[in-house]
């Protein structure tokens, strides 16, 4: 820059530190809370700096989960969120990429027509049509398993058109090449397009393990059967136990256990996770 | 933009786009449609019966108080978030983007929330505002003001969005951090030189140029607002106290799953339809003005 404003510079550092205080301050509240005795939340104020039953807490919940909550081990819930977000990662990615490759690769009839049926699920969001798809999933007995929780989510149009936009800018000439030696489409998609695609399959990857992780209403919608309640709807569970106050530091440490995955994974693959941020918006 | 080189078989390309369509068909397609249908129906309370009534549970969601007042209690809600995560982003981004050492870890250090799931963000800030043990409600009443989001509706709404917000702000930071870091030094290096002072070069020239993004993240928000936030609301307030925190997402699922009310939640689920239609195609309008520059 060619002027020198150090107050200026002052200032900005002054107010990131403090937007980096307040980003942080409910996730040190909530990991305080988690490793102090019952007893010290009901004296009346949070403590502000961590006490001694870290491990005790960790120890209770991941083994027996909390027993006003029916006692499901948040073990057994951190399982189901990771399987449940692999399949949606996995699932989403590999039916978009052989779909984007059957339109951008080949001419059939029908072509245009599936290419705006994918488009439209962008604006149908769960949200919007709740009991219907709960209606379908429910007459197809998926309720209460892992497919129920992964395979109506797994349509995406958003990756779809990645790999999409992606192929498009793949030069013709390795096709043409590919072709003059013989290569068939099997050939030409695993020897060629899939290891040209693989940072956008990683930064993918990356968003929609996120993604998956994250999700809640439908978790919500599709299990009965605490055996298949994940992480982030089972915390809902804990705060609604009936008979008592919360318990406030299983549930704090049952919180920082759903955050940890996913914060980890934007945490170290931060270049890939800016990229699949920002393709995927493209 | 088409290729030239092609393969040429019929059979493939259809077995290699069946997944993503079936899918589609089985779990978007046919439900919004029923969706479309039930909405215009009116079923018994046991289901047994139901009768063709047109438009007849539209105009009962319109002419619903309860309703209405969700609408409107969603309009606010959004906009605050929208205009709260913005304006917070906005401002620390234009902050990163002029401090030369530490931008990266800065950037670390306040987008990881985009990781923790809506509903969790909403207990996290719960907990804080507890009435009986949260910190900051501690500290709002030494400061004078007793909050309590179990009984005082404006309280819950101001939770729910300052939990929505606090999420959001990750993503807006990272989106204007790039658009910022996009803009070419010369033009600002040439304000600099003719005497603009940081404030006036931020006005006239990075805020018209960032403007794009900004109403791309805009529209982001809103869909965010409308329709991630579920989470929150159902994990921590429950629509409560009084329906106060009741949004539009909330109510169709407490009418559909809890009510039961077939025909109006449906009917509810159409208004959002709409809603996401347009807003989508908002976005992609604004896209295809991106593309034309």
């Amino acid at each position: 820059m060619v002027e020198n404003r150090p107050w200026l510079t002052v200032f900005s550092h002054v107010v990131l530190c403090l937007g980096v205080l307040v980003t942080a301050l409910p996730i040190w509240i909530a990991f305080v809370a988690s490793t102090h005795p019952a007893d010290s939340m009901l004296s009346g104020r949070t403590p502000l700096l961590p006490g001694g039953h870290m491990i005790e807490n960790y120890a209770t919940v991941l083994g027996s989960g909390v027993r006003a909550a029916g006692s499901i081990p948040v073990g057994t819930m951190l399982w189901n969120s990771f399987v449940m977000a692999l399949m949606i990662a996995v699932g989403k990615i590999a039916i978009s990429i052989i779909a984007a490759y059957a339109i951008v690769y080949f001419r059939f009839p029908l072509r245009r027509t599936c290419f705006w049926v994918i488009f439209i699920t962008l604006m149908l969001p769960v949200e919007v049509r709740i009991l219907p798809t709960f209606g379908v999933v429910a007459s197809l007995g998926m309720l209460n398993s892992y497919w129920g929780l992964s395979v109506p989510l797994i349509a995406s149009a958003t990756a779809t058109f990645l790999f999409r936009q992606f192929f498009l800018t793949v030069p013709e000439e390795l096709a043409e090449a590919a072709r003059i030696d013989g290569a068939g489409p099997f050939k030409f998609f695993r020897d060629i397009l899939l290891p040209l695609s693989r940072t956008n399959i990683a930064a993918l990857f990356v968003i929609l393990f996120i993604f998956g992780w994250n999700q809640y209403l439908w978790p919500l919608l599709v299990t009965t059967d605490e055996g298949y309640y994940t992480i982030v709807m089972g915390i809902q569970r804990m705060l609604q136990a009936e008979d008592a106050e919360p318990a406030w530091h299983e549930i704090m440490a049952t919180s920082m256990l759903a955050m940890l995955p996913p914060v980890l994974v934007v945490v170290f693959m931060q270049r890939l996770f800016v990229k699949g941020l920002i393709e995927q918006e493209k | 933009m088409e290729k030239r080189v092609v393969f040429s078989k019929l059979g493939l390309p259809i077995l290699l786009v069946a997944p993503q369509i079936v899918i589609t068909l089985v779990f978007f397609i046919w439900p919004a449609s029923q969706a479309l249908y039930q909405s215009l129906l009116l079923e018994d309370a046991f289901g047994l019966r139901s009768q063709f009534v047109w438009l007849d549970n539209f105009i009962a969601l319109f002419s619903d108080p309860h309703y209405l007042d969700s609408f409107a209690r969603t309009v606010v809600f959004s906009a605050a978030t929208a205009g709260l995560s913005l304006g917070v982003a906005l401002f620390l981004a234009a902050m990163a983007d002029r401090v030369l050492k530490g931008a990266t870890a800065y950037r670390t250090l306040i987008v990881w929330p985009y990781a923790v799931a809506p509903a969790v963000a909403g207990v996290l800030w719960f907990f804080m505002f507890n009435p009986s043990i949260g910190v900051l409600a501690y500290l709002l009443k030494w400061l004078g003001y007793d909050w309590n989001h179990y009984l005082d509706g404006t309280d819950a709404m101001m939770l729910v969005i300052l939990a929505a917000s606090w999420k959001q702000v990750s993503y807006n930071f990272l989106f204007f951090l790039a658009g910022l870091q996009a803009i070419p030094r010369s033009l600002v290096e040439a304000a600099a030189i003719d005497g603009a002072r940081p404030f006036k070069r931020f006005w006239t020239i990075i805020f018209p140029l960032l403007s794009p993004t900004a109403f791309f993240l805009l529209v982001v928000n809103i869909v965010y607002a409308f329709f991630d936030t579920f989470g929150i609301v159902h994990a921590t307030t429950s629509g409560g106290p009084a329906q106060s925190t009741t949004i539009l997402v909330y109510k169709v699922f407490s009418d559909g799953f809890i009510g039961l009310d077939l025909g109006g939640s449906a009917a509810q689920s159409v208004v959002l339809m709409a809603v996401v239609i347009t807003l989508t195609v908002f976005q992609f309008r604004y896209i295809e003005r991106k593309v034309a520059y």
